[in-house]
C-alpha cells in the first residue's frame, strides 16, 4: 500500500495508458482483417439461399442454410476432420520422436537439425505437394518397391488414395508439430530425468512420469497447429487424392468461386469453424493445460 | 575418530541397510576426454556416519557423487556398498538417493507426490502413512498440496531431503544442498539436516565447499583437491594436524615458515627455523625427516602467543624473538595481529580478548612463541599458498 502511495497518481495514470497505446496497432489490425471479414462471413451465411449473381443477395436471417449445408455436405466435412485427426496423430508420433532426438541426443547437431526441419518451407507448399505426387506415382520408386516386395498388388496404387492424402498432410504439417514439441522438450532440465532415475524410475517409467507431462504444453500447441490447418486444407486431397477424397475445404472453395452459392459456402465455413473451436476447447480442457498454454 | 567408531556401531541397531557396512570407493577414476576429473579415489564411509566431502570448486566432488549415484560411469575403479559391488548397477536399482545441488524437484507434481515418487516406483504399500510421517519430520505437512514453485528456498530444500530420505537408502548423497540458501537459513538448515540424520540413522555423504559447514556437521571430513583426497579424518584432527599445505590453508588459516631439519631427538623432530631451533612432535611431522631437508613449519594463528620483547612467555619450547607488529585489527571477541619476523615474513596471530592482556600497538617490538605440540611440519615440495583463498565463501 505504502509503495503505491509514494508514486504520483499522474505517473500511474500515464503508465496505464502506455499499455493501451501498445495494444492499439494489434487491435486495429484484428479489427480490420479479422472482425470485419468475420462479420461479413456471418452475414453471408445467412443470405437468402435463392439469391444469385443476377438477382443479387439479401441477408434474410436464413438459418435454414446451416441445415441444408450439413445435409448436403456432411461426408466431406467429416472426411476432413478424420483426415486431419489421423494426420495429426501421425505427426505427433513422428514429431515426438524427432523432437526428442533433437532436444536430448543431437548434441552439437541440434541447430543444424532444426534448420533441416524448417528447410521445406524454402519451397512452396504446392511444389512440395506436387513432388509427393511424383513420389507416390504409379511408376514411382515407392510403388515399384512395394510391388516387388508383394506388399502391394500388381494393380495396387498409392496415389489417388486416402493413404496418399494423409501422407501428404502428415508431411506438410510435421514441422508445425516438431517445433513446439522441441521448444517444450528442450526446456526440460535433464537433472529432472536424472532425479527420476535416482528415485527408482526405469527409463520408460521416467519418460511417462516426468518427460511426457512436462512436454504437454508442446503436445497441445503442436497438435493444434497441425490439426486446425490440416482440417481446412484441400490441396493435399485435391493433388494426392481422388473424387472420393474430396474434403470440406474444396467444397467451400468451389461453392464460393464456381457455383456462386455464397450462402451455403458461408454456412459451411461457419460450421467448420464452430466445430473446430468446440473440439479445441474440449481438447484443451481434457489435456488440463489451460494454465500451461 | 572416536565419533566415527561410535556411529558405525549405532548403525547396527537401526538396520538401515542389509549390507550395512558402508560405502567403499576403490581406485575410482573419471576422465572426460583428456581431462581427469577424479584421480584414483579411495574412500571408505562407515555406515551410519555423517561424512563430508570438502573441496574447492571444480575439484571433482559432484563427479564423485554422480558416480556413486550411477548417473556417471567410472572410467575405472569400483564402488561397493558393504560387500555388494554396484559399480555397474543401474541408478534406479541402487539403494542410493541424492539431494541434488538445485533440488531438481518435479515441477508438475505437488509436494506430496514429489515425496511419494520413490515409494510409488517401488510399489510400496502404505505410501500414504510414510509420506505423512516424512512430511511431519521435515515440517511441511501444511504444504503437501502445493507445487514446488510455490515454496520458499528453504522449504524446497526440505522437500528434496524428504523425497530422498523416505526411501531409506543405504547411502544418502547431498550435493551442496545448502549452496543456494542465504547464510542465516543455511546455519539453521545445517542443524536441521544434522537432526534428521541422527533421527533416521542413515549414512550421509555431504558435499560442500564450505569448510565451516563440513566441520560443524560431519563426523568425518575428507578434503578433496584436484580429483584426489588430500586428507581424511575427524574435523578436529584435520584441523589440528594437517598433513599437507593444502589442508593447512584450506581448513582455517596457517602460518607456514620455512625451516631446515636438524635431525631427530627421540620421537621429536628438530628444525632450524630461520635461526631458532624448534621442536615438532613426531606424529605431527609429515616429512622424511633427514637432516638437511627443507620443510614448512606450520602453526595456527590462535596457537601463537605474543609478548613484549624480552619477557618470558608462558610457553616452553618454541620462542622466536625480534618481531614487529605491523597491523592490528580488533574484531571484538579477538584481535588479529600481523607480526613481521626478522626474516621478513609476516605471521598472523589471533588473540582472545580475555581482558587479561593488553593490546599491542602497531610498530611495537614483540616476541612470539608457541607450544611445540601445536606445530606441524609439512613437505617443502608442496606449494606454500596451496588452498589459500580458494574457499569462495
Ligand atoms: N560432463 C563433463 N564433461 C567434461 N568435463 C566435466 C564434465 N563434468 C565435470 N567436468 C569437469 O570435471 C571437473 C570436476 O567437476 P565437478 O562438477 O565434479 O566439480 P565440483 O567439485 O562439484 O565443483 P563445484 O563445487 O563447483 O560444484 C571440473 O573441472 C569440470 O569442468
Ligand atoms: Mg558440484
Amino acid at each position: 500500500m505504502t509503495e503505491v502511495a509514494t508514486q504520483p497518481p499522474e505517473a500511474r495514470e500515464r503508465r496505464k495508458l502506455t499499455g493501451y497505446w501498445l495494444l492499439l496497432p494489434g487491435a486495429l489490425w484484428l479489427l480490420l482483417f479479422f472482425l470485419v471479414p468475420f462479420y461479413s462471413l456471418i452475414a453471408t451465411s445467412l443470405y437468402d439461399p435463392e439469391g444469385s449473381i443476377l438477382t443479387g443477395y439479401d441477408m434474410t436471417w436464413a438459418f435454414g442454410n446451416y441445415v441444408t449445408a450439413l445435409q448436403d455436405y456432411w461426408p466431406p466435412l467429416f472426411r476432413a476432420l478424420w483426415y486431419g485427426a489421423v494426420a495429426t496423430l501421425l505427426c505427433l508420433v513422428l514429431g515426438y520422436v524427432l523432437a526428442y532426438a533433437i532436444a536430448f541426443k543431437a548434441g552439437r547437431w541440434k541447430n543444424l537439425m532444426l534448420v533441416l526441419v524448417i528447410a521445406p518451407f524454402f519451397t512452396s507448399f504446392l511444389v512440395r505437394t506436387l513432388s509427393w505426387k511424383l513420389l507416390l506415382g504409379d511408376e514411382g520408386l515407392i510403388v515399384d518397391t512395394l510391388q516387388f516386395l508383394n506388399i502391394l498388388g500388381d494393380d495396387g496404387r498409392l496415389l489417388a488414395t486416402p493413404f496418399a492424402v494423409i501422407a501428404g498432410l502428415t508431411y506438410n504439417f510435421l514441422p508445425f508439430m516438431v517445433l513446439p514439441l522441441f521448444a517444450s522438450l528442450d526446456k526440460i532440465d535433464p537433472r529432472l530425468v536424472e532425479a527420476s532415475r535416482d528415485l527408482y524410475a526405469r527409463p520408460i517409467v521416467g519418460f511417462f512420469k516426468v518427460t511426457w507431462p512436462l512436454s504437454l504444453p508442446g503436445v497441445v500447441s503442436g497438435t493444434l497447429l497441425c490439426f486446425i490447418p490440416a482440417v481446412g486444407d484441400y490441396i493435399n486431397a485435391q493433388l494426392l487424392g481422388n473424387t472420393q477424397t474430396r474434403v470440406i475445404g474444396a467444397v467451400i472453395q468451389s461453392l464460393f468461386t464456381d457455383a456462386n452459392d455464397f450462402a451455403i459456402a458461408g454456412a459451411l465455413s461457419m460450421i467448420l469453424m464452430i466445430m473446430i473451436l468446440a473440439m479445441v476447447l474440449l481438447y484443451v480442457r481434457r489435456a488440463g493445460t489451460e494454465d500451461l498454454l | 575418530m572416536s565419533q566415527v567408531a561410535e556411529s558405525a556401531e549405532t548403525d547396527g541397531s537401526t538396520g538401515a541397510g542389509s549390507a550395512g557396512s558402508g560405502l567403499h570407493l576403490r581406485n575410482l577414476r573419471k576422465e572426460f576426454a583428456a581431462f581427469t576429473a577424479v584421480h584414483d579415489l579411495d574412500l571408505d564411509v562407515p555406515s551410519g556416519s555423517f561424512f563430508a566431502l570438502l573441496g574447492p570448486s571444480g575439484c571433482g566432488k559432484t563427479t564423485t557423487l554422480r558416480m556413486v549415484a550411477g548417473l556417471e560411469t567410472p572410467t575405472s575403479g569400483s564402488i561397493a556398498l558393504g560387500e555388494r559391488d554396484i559399480t555397474w548397477e543401474k541408478p534406479y536399482r541402487r539403494p542410493v538417493n541424492t539431494v541434488f545441488q538445485n533440488y531438481a524437484l518435479f515441477p508438475h507434481l505437488d509436494i506430496y507426490e514429489n515425496v511419494a515418487f520413490g515409494l510409488r516406483r517401488r510399489k510400496r504399500k502404505d505410501v500414504e502413512r510414510e509420506v505423512d510421517a516424512m512430511l511431519e519430520l521435515v515440517e511441511l505437512t501444511s504444504q503437501a498440496r502445493k507445487k514446488p514453485a510455490q515454496l520458499s528456498g528453504g522449504q524446497q530444500q526440505r522437500v528434496a531431503l524428504a523425497r530422498a530420505i523416505i526411501n531409506r537408502p543405504e547411502v544418502l548423497l547431498l550435493d551442496e544442498p545448502l549452496g543456494a540458501l542465504d547464510l542465516k537459513l543455511r546455519r539453521s538448515m545445517q542443524i536441521e539436516i544434522k537432526r534428521i540424520q541422527t533421527e533416521v540413522g542413515l549414512t550421509f555423504v555431504h558435499v560442500t565447499h564450505d569448510q565451516e559447514e563440513a566441520m560443524t556437521m560431519a563426523d568425518t571430513v575428507a578434503v578433496m583437491n584436484a580429483g584426489h583426497i588430500e586428507q581424511m579424518g575427524a574435523p578436529a584432527e584435520l584441523y589440528e594436524n594437517p598433513q599437507t599445505t593444502f589442508v593447512a590453508n584450506f581448513l582455517g588459516q596457517s602460518n607456514l615458515i620455512e625451516g631446515t631439519v636438524r635431525g631427530r631427538d627421540g620421537e621429536d623432530v628438530k628444525v632450524d627455523m630461520q635461526g631458532t631451533v624448534v621442536t615438532i612432535p613426531g606424529q605431527r611431522a609429515h616429512v622424511a625427516g633427514n637432516a638437511g631437508d627443507l620443510g614448512w613449519v606450520g602453526i595456527r594463528p590462535e596457537k601463537v602467543l605474543i609478548a613484549e620483547e624480552g619477557q618470558v612467555i608462558d610457553a616452553p619450547g618454541n620462542s622466536i624473538p625480534g618481531g614487529v607488529v605491523t597491523d592490528v585489527s580488533f574484531v571484538g571477541v579477538s584481535t588479529q595481529y600481523l607480526v613481521r619476523m626478522p626474516w621478513g615474513q609476516e605471521l598472523t596471530v589471533f588473540e582472545q580478548n580475555t581482558g587479561r592482556r593488553r593490546l599491542f600497538a602497531k610498530g611495537e617490538r614483540v616476541d612470539v612463541s608457541w607450544r611445540p605440540e601445536y606445530a606441524f611440519l609439512l613437505d617443502h615440495t608442496q606449494d606454500r599458498a596451496a588452498g589459500r583463498d580458494e574457499d569462495a565463501d
